[in-house]
């Protein structure tokens, strides 16, 4: 059996409608990822003992264990608990908390990183704790922290892949239904990576030119 | 629960196997990778770039199942435990030819000029003051790969590789206990990891010159 690439382009719109569901994916876990970021690791740095310590403990399980392995315990997990999601909803907060806690990792080194006398220097114009933090030092922390954040979405992207193990429609597993209808893998999956970088290239390039305007506004 | 102990002990050393070999794999692509991205010929320059730019810019989920699924139609049909090992290699090699450039070409510039100026070739100078000082350190970096190249393994098993990961979705549907399932796995994983890890670390203090 040889290779035909003649009956991808009748498929077209499946790819296009898979491409469409991964950037969504993508966009819905990155914001989870990025907000979720922020609170691990504010909870890490400066939360009480009884937030900190569940918040470190997760960290350091989702960090040392596979993300297939995390997609599957949401997936199938939660419904043996009574939590049935849908298989979208569990893709988006496995990827989302996933890389939330790489974030957050970049995210504490960061905030630490932020000069001392910001803080103090806020302190003593009379702002309380919380908003010396959420008023000054983080923001000038996820400023500090977008370029590395930036290859995490590039990795999210590409992670994305993953959810169609547990039977969210995306990309692969729109590459997957051509597949079963045309006995094709090697065409199918080559069109869908094709799409993936085509993807990947136009993340790049956004976060690129993001990177260059925060350099510019410093 | 008592029996399914032996089946996650036998999944483990897989993954471990499939860890040793993929390293070795990626770290021969790395190499080969990051020679040719600082060739003099073009051509190889360009190979270099299109590599990592192709297999960084695609899931690795992507390249397992075009090797596996696809390979067959042009005449390279593997068994899933040796498509798995490739297809990763190959992908975590474009990842480890950045590494190993970028720990070259951060050794100071003045080391080659001095050495060039002292009479030696291109070749002696590379191999004789270069790279003894750029491998001691790409050794870290490296270690970040082979971290993510461990967690990575577990992409074999949606083509059914019996590794950590299969082992524990298989249990998850017969024994209905998800979490346990899932910790087994995962503590194994983080066993792997963490001695792995020390190993880095000792072996980054002992190269260490200063």
């Amino acid at each position: 059996m040889g290779l035909d690439f003649t009956v991808v382009p009748s498929y077209f719109g499946v790819l296009l409608m898979g491409s469409g569901w991964t950037v969504a994916i993508t966009v819905c876990a990155g914001l989870l990822s990025f907000f979720g970021g922020i609170i691990f690791a504010v909870t890490a740095l400066y939360g009480h003992w009884s937030l900190r310590l569940p918040v470190r403990g997760f960290a350091f399980l989702f960090m040392g264990t596979p993300l297939l392995l995390q997609l599957f315990l949401i997936y199938f997990g939660l419904i043996q608990i009574g939590i049935d999601l849908p298989a979208f909803l569990a893709g988006v907060i496995g990827l989302g908390l996933h890389f939330a806690v790489y974030n957050s990792e970049l995210i504490q080194a960061s905030i630490l990183a932020v000069d001392k006398g910001q803080y103090e220097g806020a302190r003593t114009l009379g702002l309380s704790r919380g908003q010396t933090l959420r008023r000054i030092v983080i923001p000038q922390a996820i400023h500090a922290v977008i370029p590395p954040m930036g290859n995490n979405m590039i990795a999210l992207l590409k992670d994305s892949a993953l959810v169609s193990v547990i039977g969210v429609m995306e990309l692969t597993l729109a590459a997957q239904q051509a597949i079963s209808r045309t006995y094709r893998p090697f065409e199918f999956y080559l069109a869908a990576a094709f799409c993936y970088y085509i993807v990947n290239l136009a993340l790049e390039a956004g976060l690129r030119s993001l990177e260059r305007r925060i350099a510019a506004s410093r | 629960m008592l029996r399914v102990y032996p089946f996650f002990l036998e999944a483990a050393v897989v993954t471990i196997e499939l860890s040793v070999l993929t390293a070795l794999l990626g770290l021969t692509c790395g190499a080969l990778g990051a020679a040719a991205r600082m060739s003099r010929l073009t051509i190889l320059r360009w190979i270099g770039a299109t590599y990592v730019s192709l297999w960084r810019g695609t899931p690795a989920l992507i390249q397992v199942f075009i090797l596996y699924f696809g390979g067959p139609q042009i005449g390279i049909q593997l068994d899933s435990f040796a498509a798995g090992t490739i297809a990763l290699g190959v992908n975590i090699g474009a990842y480890m030819t950045e590494t190993i450039r970028g720990a070259i070409v951060s050794v100071d510039k003045g080391q080659t000029e001095a050495a060039r100026t002292l009479g030696m070739s291109r070749w002696q100078t590379m191999h004789k003051v270069v790279l003894p000082q750029a491998a001691r350190m790409m050794i870290r970096p490296l270690g970040v790969n082979i971290n993510a190249l461990i967690k990575g393994t577990a992409l074999v098993a949606p083509i059914s590789v019996v590794e950590l990961t299969y082992t524990a979705q298989r249990f998850i549907g017969s024994t209905y206990k998800p979490f346990e399932m899932f910790l087994l796995s995962g503590l194994l994983y983080m066993v792997i990891i963490y001695v792995v890890g020390h190993g880095i670390n000792w072996l980054d203090r002992r190269a260490r010159i200063i």
